[in-house]
C-alpha cells in the first residue's frame, strides 16, 4: 500500500480530450441534415411574389400540390405542358381530389378540419390549370386554400 | 528541487466549450424556412341561388388573357388597383339616416361606390389564359387594401395593426388569456371590413 501511495499520488483524470470530436461529430450531424425540401421536385416551382402574406400553418396541416412546367432535364419526355405534381409523382388534374382525399385520411381525425392546401404554382403556369385544382378541391370539400408565395415584392411578378 | 522536463500540453479542455457554442448556434439559427401565402377560403360548392346585389356595391377587377388589368370597365395599371379598391370599400355611400351608416368610413360617399363596407363585394374574374404572377398580384394588392383598411381601424380602436394582432394571435408564444381578447378585436375589426372577394361568375343584368 505505501508503495503505491508513493509511485502514483494521484488517479489519472479521466481524458475529455475526445469530447470536441463527439461534439463537432453532433454538430456536423446537424450542419447536414437539417434539409429543408422534403419532396423532389419534378416540376418547375419558382412562386410568385406576394407582400401580404401569412405563415402556413403547422406543417401537419398541410397538403401540398405543386404545379409548374416539367424541370429542364424532364422536358424531353414530358414536354412543356404544365404539369401537376402530388407527392412524387405527376397527375392530371382528375386525380387531384383522389389524392387530396387519400392524404386527408392519412390525418388525425381531430385536425382534419384544420388541414390547408398549399397551392405552390409556378408563377409562369396559366390560371386556368389553378382554377381546375380548386374546382376539384371544392367537390371535395376542401375549401380551406394558401396560394403559396414568397415574401418580395408582388410587382415582380409582371416580368 | 524536482524538474519537470516535460512540455506542458495545451489544454484542450475549452475546446468542447466552443464546439458546443458552434452546435447551439447552428440549432439556433437554422429556422426550416416556414412557407407563407395567401389564405383564401373557397365557397362550398352548393351554392344558394344567386343574390341580387345592387351593382354600385359590387367592384369588378378583371384579368384578360394578355395580362390588362381591367377595373369595372377601363383598362387599369395594378399600381392603381389598390387606392381604387379602398376608395370603393371605404366608400361609405349611405346617408347617416339610413340605419346601415357606415360612421367610420373615411370616403367621399360617392354614389357610384359602396353603400356600407359590409355590403361591398369585390369580384375578381381571371381568363384562363391570364398567368398565375398576375392573378397573385391582384389578389395581393386586394388583401393590401383590406389590410390597411383594417390596419387603420385597429390603430384607432386599439392602438396596434390589425396584421400584427393577427399574427400575434396565431404566435404560440401569445398568452391564452391574451388571446382571448385577442380574438374579440379580430372579429370586430374583421366585421367592420369583411372580405367579401368573390370569384364567381356575376351577371351584369340582375
Amino acid at each position: 500500500m505505501r508503495n503505491f501511495r508513493n509511485n502514483k499520488s494521484k488517479l489519472p483524470a479521466i481524458s475529455t480530450a475526445s469530447l470536441p470530436d463527439i461534439v463537432f461529430m453532433l454538430l456536423f450531424f446537424f450542419m447536414t441534415v437539417t434539409t429543408i425540401k422534403d419532396n423532389t421536385l419534378l416540376v418547375d416551382n419558382n412562386l410568385p411574389n406576394a407582400t401580404e402574406v401569412k405563415k402556413l400553418e403547422k406543417k401537419d396541416r398541410i397538403i401540398e400540390i405543386f404545379v409548374g412546367k416539367p424541370a429542364p432535364e424532364l422536358a424531353s419526355v414530358l414536354g412543356s405542358e404544365p404539369k401537376i405534381q402530388l407527392d412524387d409523382r405527376l397527375a392530371s388534374v382528375t386525380e387531384v381530389s383522389t389524392y387530396v382525399l387519400s392524404e386527408l385520411a392519412k390525418k388525425p381525425e381531430s385536425i382534419r378540419n384544420y388541414v390547408t392546401v398549399s397551392l405552390k404554382v409556378d408563377k409562369e403556369v396559366k390560371v386556368g390549370v389553378v382554377s381546375d385544382i380548386k374546382e376539384e378541391l371544392r367537390k371535395v370539400n376542401l375549401l380551406k386554400v394558401n396560394y403559396t408565395t414568397y415574401e418580395g415584392d408582388a410587382f415582380r411578378n409582371m416580368q | 528541487m524536482v524538474r519537470n522536463n516535460e512540455v506542458p500540453e495545451v489544454n484542450a479542455g475549452s475546446m468542447a466549450d466552443i464546439a458546443f457554442l458552434l452546435l447551439i448556434f447552428f440549432l439556433v439559427t437554422t429556422t426550416i424556412q416556414t412557407d407563407v401565402g395567401l389564405d383564401r377560403k373557397l365557397p362550398p360548392k352548393d351554392t344558394t341561388p344567386p343574390l341580387p346585389v345592387n351593382e354600385r356595391n359590387i367592384f369588378r377587377v378583371s384579368l384578360n388573357k394578355n395580362n390588362e388589368l381591367w377595373i369595372e370597365s377601363d383598362l387599369r395599371k395594378i399600381e392603381d388597383l389598390k387606392s381604387e379598391a379602398i376608395a370603393f370599400l371605404d366608400n361609405g355611400g349611405n346617408p347617416i339616416s339610413n340605419e346601415n351608416h357606415c360612421s367610420y368610413c373615411q370616403g367621399n360617399a360617392s354614389s357610384s361606390a359602396s353603400d356600407n363596407p359590409q355590403k361591398a363585394i369585390i369580384s375578381f374574374a381571371s381568363d384562363r389564359e391570364a398567368t398565375y404572377g398576375m392573378y397573385v398580384m391582384v389578389q395581393n394588392e386586394l388583401t393590401a387594401a383590406y389590410n390597411e383598411l383594417r390596419n387603420r381601424e385597429a390603430q384607432r380602436l386599439f392602438g396596434r395593426d390589425f396584421v400584427e394582432m393577427e399574427r400575434a394571435y396565431f404566435d404560440a408564444k401569445t398568452k391564452a388569456k391574451e388571446k382571448i381578447e385577442l380574438k374579440k378585436n379580430i372579429y370586430q375589426i374583421r366585421n367592420m371590413y369583411p372580405m367579401n372577394l368573390s370569384e364567381a361568375k356575376t351577371n351584369m343584368n340582375l
